[in-house]
């Protein structure tokens, strides 16, 4: 009876497992060697194999047999090898059914196959294009990971590298008569520094701009709006800007006029005047436009000298032991101003950034009236210092004589 | 009635109650011995003129200081910046709060090494140990206080400290901080310590060990005594008033300048506002007089012997060694009645050599 029950007890620990790892597809694949193992192989690690799916769910087939003839037949639905052309809707067939992503993945959503196939690499492979880029050229085949995942193609760090795989191949993109250079040029913008140096996996890359899915190059007249999704306040300003409507009838893309489009370099006054002049690009320096620009560029220029001045005095007196803790606080608020008044460039008008550059003025001649006399603070406490100093040892002094004095002996004692 | 006759007759109406001419006749007959290692007499004074110095800041800050999270950084800082002079009083306070501490090391150890603690004077070296342990009290209760981030981060580690002590650890620490963690209550306690049960327990203590010395006089170092001794002559001595008081406050005028100097020339730093969500900043180390404990703690491994943590082995340890300091008096004379001489040098050097080491490898490593 005991014998039974144990019996009884090694079915249930053991049995499910055995029915559950049942796959001779990797049994067999993973023995057959080179090109034949490889997919066997790396599918242990791939996110689907983790939660439980299968060479059997995407290429068909039987599994259970044991029988390479029987489990990659016709009859028990092996697809063999997947077209290029069918990946999409292969992989469509779950991660566009909310119900069955639901399960493992309540958050993803279920639009990418619709996505696609609005995007250029959708159509091409629509219209029957093979080199055109489907899920499994940016996701991987056999290993795919989560995008959170850092070793993933798609995850932040690394999806410039995945697009230039293709997008910087120029034999591949020869025959689409696009550029080349997409990449390189992103690697020496902000947009890189941010995400490639300091990790900010929010800083943008290719899909930001042009989408993931559905990626298409963004439109002439859309590109404000692209660049508006992080950059809102820009967009709100030059949207009303009078740069707006003559870039629209001049078909230019708005912010790419000034700032580039892959290569956004960190923007300084030095776009405003200058050799390095993006206004001079169309603005004459005797024009309306072209005077605009260098008054800007000064105001501008004269908040980030008085901030400058400040903080060096204040950073004086705190080396000096003085506590301006204050008005450095106040001085930050001078630089937020600074900030203000450079995003105002974007209104294209002198008054909406001289403003906030006249309020920062006032902030920077108050901090550095507080650094002075936090300097002229610290010259009076040594010189208070010093005479206390002469006093002490004036006292000493006195105070020796009069021991010396006293402990004379009394006949020598004047 | 002239001046003369009336100051004759409040002296005497003053002296039928408060025994002056005792206290004249004790100042005039008390004696101070006079040889190579008088300097060292008056760093016990010095650290009393701190001390003192201590009270008087203290109180001055007490007037603008508010012990709640909300307000102890702001109000530290309105000191500093608003007030007159309050960057001095704090900056004196600070700067002379780290001298008593130095000269009052200075004071124990030159007990030591000129054997001032022998009989009958071993309850003056206990009130002495006693009252240092309670300066260390001041200094840790006081760091506290401007609520800046340091001080906040060095209270965690310290009542941290206190928390891994095997049973009462818990308790020690939950005493400490008011709760589970370093918070409005700390805050609020270690003022508490700070302003009241600390100088409570201090004054008692201070007249204790006042008295007794007064009572025993000053004792002179065993070679200086046998030296006279075998020469048959009395050790010279010089009037405690005014000779010596004299030269002491001749040293009390040069600590007063050396502290003016300290807090004109690097006023005590503010900081910035403690932020109990923040990460602790790198580098984070107490006030240097807590270096060398807290160097060995981060030298011994985390565990030691049968999984016992190296802090625990480490707090045992200066806690055996705290002990047996105190008890100097009482290890230092064999059955026989004999100075184990050699042992109490050797032991003084060892722990001013580990000291001095420890401090400096805190601090700059």
């Amino acid at each position: 009876m005991k014998m039974l029950h144990m019996a009884g007890l090694f079915w249930v620990m053991f049995a499910p497992s055995w029915s559950a790892t049942k796959n001779s597809c990797q049994q067999c694949h993973s023995s057959l060697g080179g090109d034949l193992a490889t997919p066997a192989l790396l599918f242990k690690k791939d996110i689907h194999s983790q939660h439980g799916f299968g060479c059997s769910d995407c290429h068909g087939g039987d599994p259970e047999a044991d029988d390479p003839e029987t489990a990659m037949s016709r009859a028990r639905g092996f697809r063999g090898k997947i077209a290029r052309t069918a990946v999409p809707k292969l992989c469509a067939r779950c991660h566009s059914d909310a119900t069955f992503m639901h399960k493992y993945a309540p958050q993803q959503r279920v639009d990418q196959y619709a996505q696609y196939q609005t995007s250029v690499h959708g159509k091409r492979i629509a219209a029957g294009d093979q080199a055109a880029a489907t899920c499994v050229d940016c996701h991987g085949i056999h290993n795919i990971l989560q995008v959170k995942d850092t070793l993933s193609p798609v995850h932040p760090l690394r999806l410039p590298a995945t697009c230039a795989h293709c997008h910087a191949d120029k034999a591949r993109m020869a025959k689409y008569n696009i550029p080349t250079d997409q990449f390189e040029e992103y690697r020496k913008s902000v947009h890189w520094e941010a995400l490639e140096k300091r990790g900010d996996l929010s800083a943008p890359s290719c899909a930001s701009c042009h989408g993931n899915h559905g990626a298409t190059p963004p439109g002439v007249n859309s590109v404000a709006a692209v660049c508006g999704t992080c950059h809102v306040l820009m967009e709100s300003l030059y949207e009303k800007s009078p740069h707006q409507a003559a870039f629209v009838r001049m078909k230019l893309a708005g912010c790419v006029v000034c700032h580039g489009n892959h290569a956004v370099f960190q923007p300084s006054v030095k776009m405003l005047q200058g050799d390095s002049s993006v206004c001079a690009q169309c603005h004459d320096a005797t024009s309306g436009g072209g005077i605009a620009a260098t008054r800007m560029a000064a105001s501008l220029n004269s908040l980030t000298a008085a901030i400058k001045v400040s903080s060096e005095i204040l950073g004086r007196a705190t080396r000096d032991g003085m506590e301006v803790s204050e008005p450095q606080a106040r001085l930050q608020d001078a630089q937020e101003l600074l900030i203000k008044a450079r995003v105002a460039v974007h209104a294209f008008d002198l008054a909406a950034v001289q403003a906030p550059v006249n309020e920062g003025l006032k902030i920077t001649t108050e901090t550095y009236q507080a650094g002075l006399s936090a300097l002229k603070e610290r010259d009076r406490r040594r010189l208070g210092l010093g005479i206390s100093l002469i006093t002490i040892v004036m006292t000493i002094a006195g105070l020796w004589l009069a021991i010396r004095r006293l402990e004379k002996p009394s006949g020598t004692r004047g | 009635m002239n001046l003369l006759t009336a100051i004759k007759r409040i002296r005497s109406w003053l002296d039928e109650r408060l025994g002056l001419e005792d206290i004249k006749s004790f100042l005039v007959h008390k004696t101070v011995p006079r040889h190579s290692a008088t300097l060292w007499y008056y760093f016990g004074g010095i650290t009393l003129f701190l001390f003192v110095i201590q009270v008087l800041t203290g109180i001055l800050l007490l007037l603008y200081y508010r012990p709640t999270v909300s307000e102890a950084y702001e109000s530290v800082q309105f000191i500093m910046t608003r007030v007159q002079f309050g960057w001095l009083v704090r900056s004196i306070h600070s700067w002379s709060a780290n001298l008593m501490i130095f000269t009052a090391f200075v004071h124990m150890f030159s007990v030591v090494f000129l054997r001032s603690f022998r009989r009958p004077r071993e309850v003056v070296w206990l009130s002495g140990i006693a009252m240092l342990g309670l300066a260390l009290g001041f200094g840790f209760s006081g760091y506290l206080l401007p609520w800046n981030t340091i001080s906040y981060f060095a209270t965690k580690v310290g009542t941290d400290m206190a928390a891994s002590m095997p049973g009462i650890g818990y308790y020690v620490a939950r005493f400490l901080r008011g709760g589970d963690d370093v918070g409005g209550a700390t805050l609020t306690r270690f003022f508490g310590f700070h302003v009241a049960v600390l100088p409570g327990f201090m004054t008692v203590l201070l007249l204790v060990h006042l008295v007794l010395v007064q009572k025993f006089g000053i004792s002179s170092p065993p070679k200086i005594e046998q030296k006279y001794q075998r020469r048959g002559e009395p050790i010279p001595a010089m009037k405690f008033f005014p000779n010596f008081f004299l030269r002491e406050l001749m040293a009390w005028y040069a600590t007063l300048g050396v502290l003016g100097s300290l807090a004109a020339i690097f006023p005590w730093e503010l900081g910035t506002k403690a932020d109990p969500f923040a990460p602790a900043p790198a580098g984070i180390r107490p006030e240097w007089y807590f270096l060398a404990p807290f160097y060995t703690l981060k030298l011994l491994p985390s565990h030691v012997w049968w999984g016992i943590e190296g802090e625990l082995i480490g707090l045992a340890g200066f806690a055996l060694l705290a002990f047996f300091w105190a008890a100097l008096p009482f290890w230092a004379i064999n059955r026989q009645g004999v100075e184990r001489s050699r042992l109490v040098t050797g032991v003084g050097v060892a722990l001013l050599a580990y000291l001095a080491s420890f401090s400096a490898l805190g601090y700059w490593r």
